[in-house]
């Protein structure tokens, strides 16, 4: 497959709607050729509006402009712009075959009756949806629709794979295995890819970047490593995992908070809080590690143990282990936090 | 999103000129003309001040109340009976009781003369039994029988849609709580039921208000409005009083038909 | 479903046959009297098709007649209604809304009002008044709310924005999203639509008498003059000739109907 992916641009793309909502902000976002690119954020932080800007579905306020590589695409409309969508709902078209739906914007284009037929087959083959080409869409499984229409974007060998929330709609154990699909797909075809979800595991398994979206602004860009170990702002540190986050007084690089004290990391020297996530906690014999505490409550998960120690009236930390201990609400406890885990925000 | 706008305002403006053109224009004109006459703008006024008209107003309104009463009940009954009864010959029942849905009132009307017409069946029956026959359909009674006729299928329809819509878990709750049948119908059914019952008994009064089929098969002398407006029309060319008769009689029977649709935001099936 | 067969249900069921019985058994009698030679002495009279032949030559213009205009109104309802339709699905707004109520107000005011304004305002145009398309109006005034509320009905129970949509975004331009994607995703409330416009058409009375001139007489029209001034057998052998009209439609409602709601047995 001839890999026609471009780039894309948004220069101060913002959106305010005909009732004075503003949904996005003005934002710039350049996205590379073949770059996975993840918008995540509750419903309603402008995710969508931004995946609808860059798909030609919404136009930019007045000065925002959309590139596709070189090229203006601000005043194309969405069937001019050669991308592949695939919806949440999926919006397979029901009156058509399984493959009238893959085929059917080779069919737009003109493609002659037999080359069209070639490339559904290939791509049935592809999706593992060989032999299926002649069912009724009301007759495939939620994970065969959600393939059906994948294949149907990819079909158009779209410049841009466009994806609104496209596992949402299944189950938790299908979502896991779709998701490792459409990862792969992404590598081997070399598509530049937006994808906007608001579940964090599928953001971190997926994006080459995330892009952490709140209130219509772009809270953070980066690697899930960055997003997930460097927080930029309150917001992404609270929305990705759980993180706690203890406030205090800095003397010489350690900060004093309930319970005891906490070293800051040579970036973070003068901070007014520290955080960690709850895996970089251990819970010790009292008097050692770095924080005192008593455990309020004590969670067996499965596959680790989630504790919650109280180090006064109003503070607590949440630790997470595998260790196959007993835990017993009550007890006085220490907490060590693995240095190399504690962070701060950036400013 | 402009281009979108202009696409949407250009495929509605077909639709939008024809209706302008030929109900928006013309009905603005029967407003006009409807005060034109030797009464003026009074003729609006006049189904209520002259006692002709207010007589067969009052008329009009009698026999459209008695039949939405008379409806409401026998189909409520015949309805719940059907929705909620599996039976052999229950599909034939209800295509039989649908049947006449597509009946216009003239045909309603000659119904009625085949029940109870100079030649029809009840005075037939009667005849053979009493020595006499009971012909009653060119009259009010008779009336009353047509506009039965053609809400009943309808209304029955609406009923076992409503019945159908009902949460059995409310019934199997009262019967749990120890309430008879007839307390389940009274406390359960009937206040479920409420909302479908008076959007279709509004229908069906507006339909019996200006209906005009069956009374003009029956006879041309039964004071009705709708009778009355033609009469006006055709045999006196008081174009103007047919015109304010016709407004008035037009605004009761769609604020019947809105009062129904604000209950149950359902198709309007007025055909009479 | 539990049936406790008591005297409750006995009761009911009686009830409900005789409520069958009202309203089928009139209609018996006027298919009998069709094709009865003398009604009035009954079947035993003998059996006869002499006076749907004497219908057939009385009325046969009024039966063409009516299939024209409702063939001509089918015509015209799909394409001032399916568009219009689309809109209003489309686009909810103050305004399409208005449109909406105002849409219905031909059915919802009596047919004699709508008549009335129509012979007031066209009457002078003398070629218009007296032809078959003047009854044509009446017609699509009448039957237009129930083609547009039928399609709209359809077109906003599936997610038309989305579908469209995703047309668009594989290349498809608003004529090939139109014709390829949203009308055959309506197609059930167009067809239904489509049924019931024409059922209304050929039954259309209250507007059609005032409208009608002698040259331009529906089968509605000619049963009321049947009824008035033949005698009974012919009128029952006309109606027999309505019947026979509308029964096909009336199953191809019911069958549709039946098609789009399959049992709730199933699940």
């Amino acid at each position: 497959m001839t890999n026609l992916a471009s780039g894309v641009r948004l220069d101060a793309c913002g959106k305010t709607f005909d009732d004075g909502t503003q949904a996005l902000e003005p934002i710039d976002l350049e996205i590379a050729a073949g770059e996975t690119v993840v918008l995540l954020g509750p419903s309603g932080c402008g995710k969508t509006t931004t995946l609808r800007i860059i798909a030609g579905l919404e136009q930019p306020d007045a000065g925002g402009r959309v590139w596709f590589g070189a090229e203006d695409v601000t005043a194309l409309p969405i069937e001019r712009r050669n991308v592949g969508m695939v919806f949440q709902s999926y919006a397979l078209f029901p009156n058509m075959s399984v493959a009238g739906n893959i085929g059917y914007g080779l069919k737009v284009r003109r493609v002659e009756a037999a080359a069209r037929s070639r490339e559904v087959l290939r791509l049935l083959d592809m999706m593992h949806l060989s032999g299926m080409g002649e069912r009724r869409v009301d007759q495939l499984s939620g994970g065969q629709r959600q393939r059906v229409a994948l294949a149907r974007a990819l079909a158009v060998r779209p410049r841009v794979l466009l994806l609104d929330e496209p596992l949402t709609a299944l189950d938790a154990k299908l979502r896991e295995s779709l998701r490792i699909d459409i990862d792969r797909l992404l590598r081997t075809l070399g598509m530049t890819a937006v994808y906007v979800t608001h579940d964090q595991a599928e953001a971190m398994a997926l994006g080459d970047r995330i892009a952490v979206m709140s209130h219509g602004r772009i809270a953070q860009i980066g690697t899930p490593q960055d997003i997930y170990y460097r927080p930029a702002t309150e917001f992404v540190a609270d929305f990705i995992g759980t993180m706690n986050r203890l406030p205090g007084q800095c003397h010489d690089g350690v900060l004093r908070v309930a319970g005891g004290s906490l070293p800051l990391p040579a970036d973070g020297h003068g901070a007014d809080h520290a955080m960690f996530r709850p895996q970089d906690g251990q819970i010790v014999a009292p008097g050692q590690g770095d924080l005192a505490g008593r455990i309020a409550a004590v969670f067996f998960l499965g596959n680790a143990t989630r504790i919650i120690v109280e180090l006064d009236d109003v503070q607590s930390v949440v630790v997470e282990t595998g260790e196959r201990r007993a835990f017993r609400e009550g007890d006085r406890v220490g907490v060590r936090v693995d240095p190399g885990g504690i962070m701060t925000l950036r400013r | 999103m402009h281009r979108g706008n202009t696409r949407l305002l250009l495929l509605a403006l077909p639709a939008v000129v024809v209706f302008a053109a030929f109900w928006l224009l013309p009905m603005a004109r029967l407003v006009q003309v409807g005060a034109s006459g030797p009464r003026g703008i009074a003729a609006y006024a006049a189904v209520v001040t002259d006692s002709n008209y207010f007589a067969s107003l009052v008329a009009t309104v009698a026999v459209s109340f008695a039949v939405t009463v008379a409806t409401l009940v026998v189909s409520a009954i015949a309805g719940l009976f059907l929705q909620r009864n599996a039976f052999p010959g229950r599909g034939v029942l209800v295509a039989m009781l649908t049947f006449p849905l597509a009946f216009p009132g003239v045909v309603v009307g000659f119904m009625v003369i085949m029940l109870a017409g100079r030649q029809g069946l009840i005075g037939n029956v009667t005849d053979a039994l009493f020595g006499y026959p009971v012909v009653f359909a060119y009259s009010m009674a008779g009336l009353f029988v047509g506009y039965l006729y053609f809400s009943i299928p309808r209304v029955i329809l609406t009923v076992m849609a409503a019945v159908g819509k009902l949460d059995p878990a409310l019934e199997e709750a009262a019967r749990s709580l120890g309430a008879t049948p007839w307390q389940v119908v009274r406390d359960v059914v009937i206040p479920g039921l409420r909302p479908a019952l008076i959007a279709s008994g509004a229908i069906c009064f507006a339909t019996s208000m200006g209906a005009f089929g069956t009374a003009f098969t029956l006879a041309t002398n039964i004071n009705v409005l709708p009778i009355t407006i033609y009469t006006e029309f055709t045999n006196y060319a008081n174009f103007s009083l047919a015109a304010a008769l016709s407004l008035v009689l037009g605004l009761i029977t769609w604020a019947a038909l809105a009062f129904a649709r604000s209950l149950a935001g359902s198709t309007v099936a007025a055909a009479a | 479903m539990s049936a406790r067969r008591g005297p409750r249900f006995v009761a009911q069921l009686s009830f409900t046959m005789l409520v069958c019985a009202f309203l089928i058994v009139p209609v018996v009698l006027s298919v009998l009297a069709g094709v009865s030679v003398n009604f009035f002495i009954g079947v035993k009279s003998g059996l006869t098709l002499r006076w749907v032949g004497e219908v057939w030559s009385l009325y046969r213009d009024s039966i063409f007649l009516s299939m024209k205009i409702a063939i001509a109104c089918l015509a015209v309802t799909l394409v001032l209604g399916v568009p219009i339709a689309y809109v209003l699905a489309r686009a909810a707004n103050r305004w399409t809304r208005l449109f909406e109520e105002l849409l219905v107000l031909p059915v919802a005011v009596p047919g004699l009002a709508t008549a009335l304004a129509l012979i007031l305002f066209y009457g002078e145009w003398r070629a218009f008044r007296a032809s078959w398309t003047f009854i044509l109006v009446g017609h699509v005034l009448f039957t237009l709310p129930f083609m547009v509320r039928s399609v709209v009905a359809v077109m906003s129970a599936i997610d038309l924005r989305t579908l469209e949509d995703a047309a668009a975004s594989l290349g498809a331009g608003f004529l090939q999203r139109f014709f390829g994607v949203i009308i055959p995703n309506a197609r059930a409330g167009i067809l239904a639509g489509a049924l019931m416009v024409v059922t209304l058409s050929i039954g259309e009375f209250n507007i059609t008498w005032m409208l009608h001139t002698p040259l331009t007489k529906t089968i509605p029209v000619g049963l009321a003059d049947s009824y008035a001034s033949m005698r009974l057998e012919i009128g029952s052998a006309y109606t027999i000739v309505f019947f026979i009209m509308i029964v096909p439609l009336l199953i191809a409602m019911q069958w549709l109907s039946a098609e789009r709601n399959p049992g709730k047995a199933a699940t």
